[in-house]
């Protein structure tokens, strides 16, 4: 990152190619609680694949997946995909730093990992690039499609704080792969397309939550999120 | 100065009377706890006029061995891929043995091998070698144990089969070509259980009470680590959750305890056919039980790998820190994740290395000049924040690129390799990888960061970049990995951009289908590299290099089991090989099962087996014709200087 200059914040490098076709890249991050399933997200995203059993990341992994939103436009993730762990948090802003979105993952049937989603959040807003797009996913849908009882976060719960925070918000299954594809294509949709400006208003968040704009944020420091 | 200051350097020392007697001052014991063994080499007499036409001086590639010893006092630490000062004189058996030997007295005071007939050690650390003049016109000789391990080798080296009984003999003429470890039921450890050595033990249950059954399951382990800290917090342990073991874990910090505060401490006991081994370094205890019949130096060196992966996890500096603040620190949490690693380490021990037992490394074997284009082509792509460059193929080493003062311990490389081709959470990722770790040889205080990509060999050029799938049956031999080591830890993107332009380049000129055809050809077997060989299959350690090489284990140790027998046996000979005073340089062992042959010299460790009929004559000119071939093909099977910039 260093020495090629700030790879990140080529950011919204929406650059034109070809007649109206659109093509741009942007930087994702993902943080979260270890065990919430950042990685299983990223890997039924990138190449459709679960597995039942993951050992934990090490470090960090860096994958791409481009998706197309419509006959014109694609737009390619340049995907962090972080381990969870204490001991590597001094190094997540070196990946949170220049990234255009990030997801912050939290595991439905743990009640204490929505709050790490939200220090995360906290840490984000504070910290990283201030027009960034956060997304909120909360994983782990297929344990409690039959075991209601394991689930320890609301949907209400959840989709109050995201409202509040100005977040993109999804409840998503890796092992199902449900909602997972809406969830980047939401944040795709979120996103600067055009080189106009980094701030461009963009409805989208199809099933999600719809930021709004101006919200008065619970967290104390600095910026709120973009819009 | 690095914790672990290998022990592998090869010092000379003849004596005034023999001039073929090469011998090290330190018979090669590999446990990293030795850290005066260099002073051996200071104190080094001066040597008498000899030949210099020695067999591998005319190997030697440029690097000469002068220019490299010139380097060598600037150098942190052992080269493993450089050429190393030894004078290598003669490869013919060793006859004379009435040299005199500095030895270093920083052997491990707890080495429970005991030299029985040799002479005593004097203060000045010589050594007289009474008691193994062996007969000079004898070229090979297999003679009564001169140590005592454990009492185990005994089955092993069984001293009165020198001249096999007429009984014997008359059934040696039945089955001429038996192989090892086939007819007989093996004497070793009892081995009946290893096949469910690996099963994971579940989690008691309180509502089902099946604590019982699980300690029995426990307890029918062969081999357990254990790490606690040392106000007795479990840290880890490789068979059965906390709640299982947490008794024992009490116990065991009792005794170590108890112990460490008298100022003594606790080394290892024995109990029944169990050995407990005892490891404390600073906050931490590690502990090891093997029915597997190990000796304590071995045990010992893989509690230090273990230890060595809690460092490369934490650097000493935090774990120190941790424990300084608060000497009550639960370990667990920040080494949480990490598990895995140390139990595919375990489990690498307990299923038997040769790459551990020898502390050596393994490489791909490639034309020379198929690796120097590789080597070249690493060069050619290095970008400034390049520390270390490695490309491995299937847990083999294919280049290495490093920096000329710097080089690499084979420790450090055990964790990575584990890390990378045991542990499956980083191949699993399914992408690029930035790993920071710390690398305990290199700087135990500070973190590296390293990149890794992985690249299948099974798979057509044209989709290198990304991995087929995370699930697939791709085992481990059929990874390619690309490793680049930097101590900047922005640099991932200058790394991923080398590694794209090394890719390309190694598509270019061929590089990557050779290393592909290489990795999926395997190992060949010891019939193919000699054919006609009795021997079944060897190690053969190159000291300088500090490199192995050995055929593959199909089809007489295709088995988990039957690679653990083949293992244990190794295990004995190293032992015997490098017990305390053994200056033994050939070791002939005859057993109901098998028959192997040790020969160490000063620039190579060998060691074979072959099934029990064997005679000594043809075991000893199958090991000289796989030497012979080993030497020919030396700069294929070894890694000789890399790419040094």
């Amino acid at each position: 990152m260093a020495t090629k200059g700030p790879v990140g914040a080529r950011g919204p490098a929406g650059s034109s190619r070809g007649g109206n076709s659109r093509f741009a890249q942007f930087k994702l991050v993902l943080l979260g609680e270890s065990a919430v399933g950042k990685s299983s997200l990223v890997l039924r995203f990138v190449k459709d694949q679960f597995d039942d059993y993951r050992e934990s990341t090490i470090g960090a992994a860096f994958l791409t997946q481009t998706i197309s939103l419509d006959d014109q436009t694609t737009v390619k993730f340049e995907i962090w995909d972080t381990a969870g762990q204490e001991r590597y948090k001094s190094l997540a802003p070196m990946y949170y730093r220049n990234a255009n979105c990030a997801v912050v993952v939290y595991d439905i049937t743990q009640a204490s990992s929505l709050d790490k989603a939200k220090q995360w959040i906290k840490e984000l807003q504070r910290q990283a690039n201030e027009n960034i797009i956060i997304a909120l996913a909360g994983n782990k849908l297929d344990l409690v499609t039959d075991q209601p009882d394991k689930r320890a976060i609301t949907t209400a719960d959840a989709e109050a704080y995201a409202r509040e925070s100005g977040l993109l918000f999804f409840e998503t299954s890796a092992k199902t792969s449900e909602n997972v594809r809406e969830l980047f294509t939401a944040i795709a949709k979120k996103l600067p397309l055009d080189q106009a400006g980094p701030r461009n208003p963009r409805s989208g968040g199809r099933g999600g939550v719809e930021l709004r704009p101006e919200n008065t944020s619970t967290q104390g420091a600095g910026n709120t999120c973009a819009c | 100065m690095p914790l672990d200051e290998r022990s592998t350097d090869a010092s000379e020392h003849a004596g005034p009377t023999s001039i073929d007697t090469e011998e090290e001052s330190d018979s090669g014991n590999h446990s990293r706890v030795d850290k005066n063994n260099n002073k051996g080499e200071k104190q080094r007499p001066p040597l008498p006029p000899r030949p210099k036409a020695g067999l591998l001086q005319s190997d030697a590639s440029p690097n000469s061995p002068q220019s490299v010893k010139g380097l060598r006092p600037s150098l942190q630490s052992k080269p493993t891929t450089a050429l190393s000062s030894v004078d290598i004189q003669t490869l013919s058996f060793p006859d004379g043995s009435r040299g005199t030997f500095s030895t270093p007295g920083s052997r491990l005071v707890s080495e429970s091998v005991m030299g029985l007939s040799t002479g005593t050690s004097t203060p000045s650390g010589k050594a007289s070698r009474a008691g193994i003049d062996m007969d000079d016109t004898t070229s090979l000789i297999s003679y009564a144990p001169t140590l005592r391990g454990n009492g185990d080798l005994e089955s092993l080296l069984d001293s009165g089969l020198d001249s096999p009984s007429p009984a014997w003999k008359l059934l040696s003429t039945q089955s001429e070509a038996a192989n090892p470890f086939e007819s007989f039921e093996y004497e070793g450890p009892s081995l009946h259980s290893f096949d469910k050595e690996f099963d994971e033990i579940e989690a008691v249950d309180t509502k089902r009470g099946n604590e019982e059954e699980l300690l029995i399951q426990w307890k029918s382990k062969l081999k357990h680590y254990i790490i606690l800290s040392s106000a007795g917090k479990p840290i880890y342990s490789r068979h059965g959750d906390q709640n299982l073991i947490n008794g024992y874990i009490g116990i065991i910090q009792t005794i170590i305890s108890f112990f460490e505060s008298a100022k003594d401490p606790l080394l290892g006991f024995t109990a029944g056919n169990t050995r407990f081994v005892v490891v404390t370094q600073g906050p931490l205890y590690l502990f090891a039980i093997s029915k597997l019949k190990e000796t304590d130096a071995q045990l010992r060196a893989q509690l230090d790998a273990l230890y060595m992966q809690i460092l490369s996890t934490l650097t000493l500096s935090n774990l120190t820190h941790l424990f300084t603040n608060r000497p009550n620190t639960d370990l667990r949490r920040p080494l949480e994740g990490t598990e895995t690693l140390l139990s595919s380490l375990s489990d690498t021990f307990t299923k038997g290395s040769a790459s551990s037992l020898l502390s050596a490394l393994e490489c791909l074997k490639i034309r020379k000049t198929q690796r120097y284009v590789i080597n070249n082509t690493m060069l050619k792509a290095r970008t400034p924040n390049l520390l270390y460059g490695l490309i491995v193929a299937g847990g083999r080493l294919v280049s290495v690129a490093r920096p000329k003062r710097h080089s690499l311990h084979p420790g450090d490389l055990q964790l990575i390799f584990n890390m990378l081709f045991e542990a499956g959470s980083v191949k699993a990722g399914g992408g690029e990888n930035w790993i920071p770790l710390c690398l305990p040889g290199f700087n135990n205080r500070g973190y590296l960061y390293m990149y890794v990509s992985f690249i299948s060999a099974r798979e057509n050029a044209e989709n290198v970049a990304e991995r087929p799938s995370t699930a697939s049956s791709v085992s481990q031999e059929d990874e390619i990995a690309i490793l680049l080591i930097s101590a900047e830890k922005e640099s991932f993107f200058e790394l991923k951009e080398m590694r794209d332009d090394i890719v390309e380049q190694l598509e270019k000129n061929g590089s990557m289908d050779i290393i592909k055809k290489a990795v999926r050809v395997g190992r060949s077997s010891a019939t193919e590299m000699v054919p006609g060989t009795p021997l079944r299959h060897f190690l053969y350690k190159s000291r300088a290099n500090v490199q192995f090489t050995m055929p593959s284990f199909s089809p007489d140790f295709g088995s988990a089991l039957a690679r653990r027998k083949l293992m244990n046996l190794y295990h004995a000979l190293h032992a015997s090989a490098h017990a305390k005073h053994a200056h033994t340089k050939v070791i002939h062992c005859i057993s109901t099962d098998s028959v192997s042959l040790v020969w160490t010299t000063a620039s190579f460790e060998f060691y074979c087996i072959a099934g029990p009929n064997t005679s000594r004559a043809a075991l000893a000119q199958g090991a000289n014709k796989i030497i012979q071939w080993v030497k020919r093909e030396e700069e294929r099977l070894f890694i000789i200087g890399g790419a040094v910039f």
